[in-house]
């Protein structure tokens, strides 16, 4: 098991170098200029102000020194100043972050145990009304965007009650009630979209599991069904469901995004559409290394997972 | 003499796309204490689903559509889930076919072979682990202990199989079902299980019931034989009369073109021209008329009754004198 930690662990640092390349390239093929931007009120600007911008930005460096002075300084946890506020990115993410990650982290338990337990219980009860249900409800979940939803949960509260969520954002330890209220729904919309895919993988699972052999073994024991399901079956059945749940770790910051936006979260969503829009590349670069290395770091978990679940694993 | 196991007209019916098949059709027989029963047939016969049945474990789609199994003098054809659930396991135990596929690969081998003590006898983790420990050593499994951690996949498929009697023997049953127990295994690992389940079986006086193709391993171990076919047993007998005088023109069949039991253990059944039926479609008279070179038209009228002689020799057909 140790030798395998290691394995998942060293490949770590190659990639987290492909993920640099990609997310400093990435944001500046984009067109327009934030030179452009910044001296867009300015009429008078000359050309030789905006070099002397470009070059008090460091822009006017050749790309590629550009990311090795980026990248050396990442290393040591320095990302840079945001180009348009006077700023350290790192500190613009310290603030950020926890928002995001509770996001993150509170629709993924929505997303995991709704799935699993929908999932094993759609199996169990195969072709019911109840599995019925709640397969439609899963693919409901999965079909309609969240964007969308997300504005009728907005919307209709305030309509229909006079309720709508709170606009100014008090971290957890601040206030933990006004804080959840105001996370929550979010994170159910983002964990019940989420947990579409996990429900179904897990219900295709579970059936195909109840009918291996020692399945058959396991009831010959005299163990009860409960037992049989949870004992046997469900570890089984998780081995791919795991795997699916890392592969939306990806997703689940692209939900996060947009949600945030919709429902004045003060997350790393916001900060990343704003800096996009003003091509501050530090911070978008940032943004994007923190959750490429969350990813990372998520499928590091997935992978440890897959090798307690899975003894055959842990050997190759 | 009270048998320990007397099952009297059992049916088992399945609910199939192509609608109700009889799988297994009025079968009767009983097996005293210790003795050994071996259930001989062509593949398709309806010898596991009779064994499943004894244990309740046909699924979703079969039912006991008729008859009855009493065991250890208690009527067992319908007892509740939880009464089915104290006899698994405990009083009878089964040994499947497929050792490769028949331990849960996630769990290790000392947590499955301890499982049923835990459940049935009450034991505590480390005293089921420790007795496992000895069970897997009774088995013949080298360095048993040490391997209690190992999961399913570092073991061969001889010694899956031994882990899979480690686990049946447990509880000590009273009755061991063995299906197929070696036909996934290598030629020469199948006489070394046989020999240890014979063994296992003589020392705690287990009752077993052998499911086998194989004519060598029923001359050698098994005290009666019964022959399916079609979901019927056509003919039973202590194995000594019906290696001697084989009745039936099936089991006739199976041993006609067998080199007798000089061939020892690898002695298959022969092959007998023509296709079983159709356990949806059966014909109206016996099963086997269709193939049987002494058919009469009484055969295809009606399915011959089970006749029983004064030497224990039970016998379906209408004889062919
Ligand atoms: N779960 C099931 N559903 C439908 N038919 C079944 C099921 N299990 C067994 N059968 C049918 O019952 C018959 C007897 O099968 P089985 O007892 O497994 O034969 P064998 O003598 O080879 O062990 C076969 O025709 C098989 O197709
Ligand atoms: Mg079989």
């Amino acid at each position: 098991m140790r030798d395998y930690v290691l394995r998942r662990i060293a490949v770590l640092p190659p990639t987290l170098f492909f993920a640099s390349l990609l997310v400093f390239f990435s944001i500046r093929l984009i067109p327009g200029d934030v030179i452009d931007l910044m001296l867009a009120q300015n009429d008078v600007a000359s050309s030789a102000d905006r070099e002397s911008l470009r070059a008090a930005l460091g822009l006017d460096r050749p790309i590629w020194e550009q990311y090795f002075v980026w990248a050396g300084k990442a290393l040591t946890g320095d990302l840079g100043s945001s180009l348009w506020q006077n700023a350290p990115v790192s500190s613009l993410l310290l603030q950020r972050l926890p928002v995001t990650l509770e996001l993150g982290f509170l629709a993924l338990v929505v997303s995991v145990t709704v799935g699993i337990a929908i999932g094993v219980f759609s199996a169990v009860r195969q072709d019911t009304a109840a599995d019925y249900v709640l397969r439609s409800f899963s693919l409901l979940m999965l079909s309609i965007p969240g964007f969308w939803l997300g504005t009728l949960v907005m919307v209709f509260p305030s309509v229909w009650w006079r309720w709508s969520p709170e606009l100014e954002f008090s971290p957890f330890f601040a206030d933990p009630l006004g804080n959840l209220g105001h996370i929550l729904p979010p994170a159910i919309l983002l964990g019940l979209a989420l947990s579409a895919v996990t429900m179904r993988m897990t219900r295709t699972m579970m059936l195909e599991v109840m009918r291996q052999d020692y399945i058959r073994t396991a009831r010959a024991k005299g163990l009860k069904e409960g037992a049989v399901i949870f004992g046997h079956a469900l570890r089984n059945s998780l081995i791919p469901v795991v795997t699916v749940i890392g592969l939306q770790a990806p997703l689940m910051f692209g939900g996060a995004v947009i949600l945030e936006q919709i429902f004045a979260l003060p997350g790393m969503g916001s900060l990343l559409l704003e800096a996009v829009f003003q091509r501050d590349y530090p911070i978008v670069s940032g943004v994007f290394l923190v959750v490429g290395l969350s990813v990372l770091v998520i499928n590091l978990i997935v992978d440890l997972a897959y090798g307690y679940l899975d003894p055959r694993v842990r050997r190759s | 003499m009270t048998s320990l196991l007397d099952v009297q007209d059992l049916s088992v019916v399945f609910r199939t796309e192509r609608g109700a098949l009889t799988a297994v059709n009025s079968v009767s027989f009983d097996l005293a204490a210790g003795e050994t029963l071996a259930i001989v047939g062509e593949s398709g016969s309806g010898k596991s689903v009779t064994a499943l049945s004894l244990l309740g474990l046909l699924g979703e789609a079969g039912r006991i559509a008729g008859g009855s199994i009493r065991f250890d003098g208690e009527d067992i054809t319908r007892p509740g889930a939880g009464r089915l659930r104290e006899i698994r396991g405990n009083q009878i135990a089964m040994i499947f076919q497929e050792p490769m596929s028949s331990l849960n690969p996630v769990l290790t081998i000392g947590e499955q072979v301890a499982e049923p003590l835990r459940l049935h006898k009450g034991l505590g983790r480390a005293e089921a682990m420790a007795a496992a420990g000895d069970l897997l050593e009774r088995v013949a499994i080298p360095d048993a202990r040490a391997r209690l951690a190992d999961y399913p996949h570092h073991f061969s498929g001889g010694m899956r199989q031994r882990v899979m009697i480690a686990m049946a023997l447990a509880c000590q049953p009273k009755l061991i079902i063995a299906d197929e127990p070696t036909t996934a295994l290598d030629v020469t690992v199948q006489a070394q299980i046989l020999e240890l389940l014979k063994s296992l079986t003589r020392d705690l006086n287990s009752a077993m019931i052998l499911i086998t193709h194989d004519l060598g391993v029923v001359a050698r171990y098994a005290d009666r034989v019964a022959v399916m076919y079609a979901g019927r047993i056509i003919e039973s007998a202590p194995a000594r009369d019906l290696f001697a005088a084989p009745r039936h023109p099936y089991t006739i069949g199976l041993m006609g073109s067998t080199p007798r039991l000089a061939s020892g253990p690898k002695a298959r059944l022969a092959t007998i021209p023509g296709q079983p039926p159709d356990l949806a479609a059966l014909p109206s008279g016996c099963a086997f008329a269709p193939r049987c070179p002494h058919a009469r038209e009484l055969c295809l009228s009606a399915p011959p009754p089970v006749e029983t002689d004064a030497g224990g020799r039970r016998l379906a057909c209408y004889g062919h004198g």
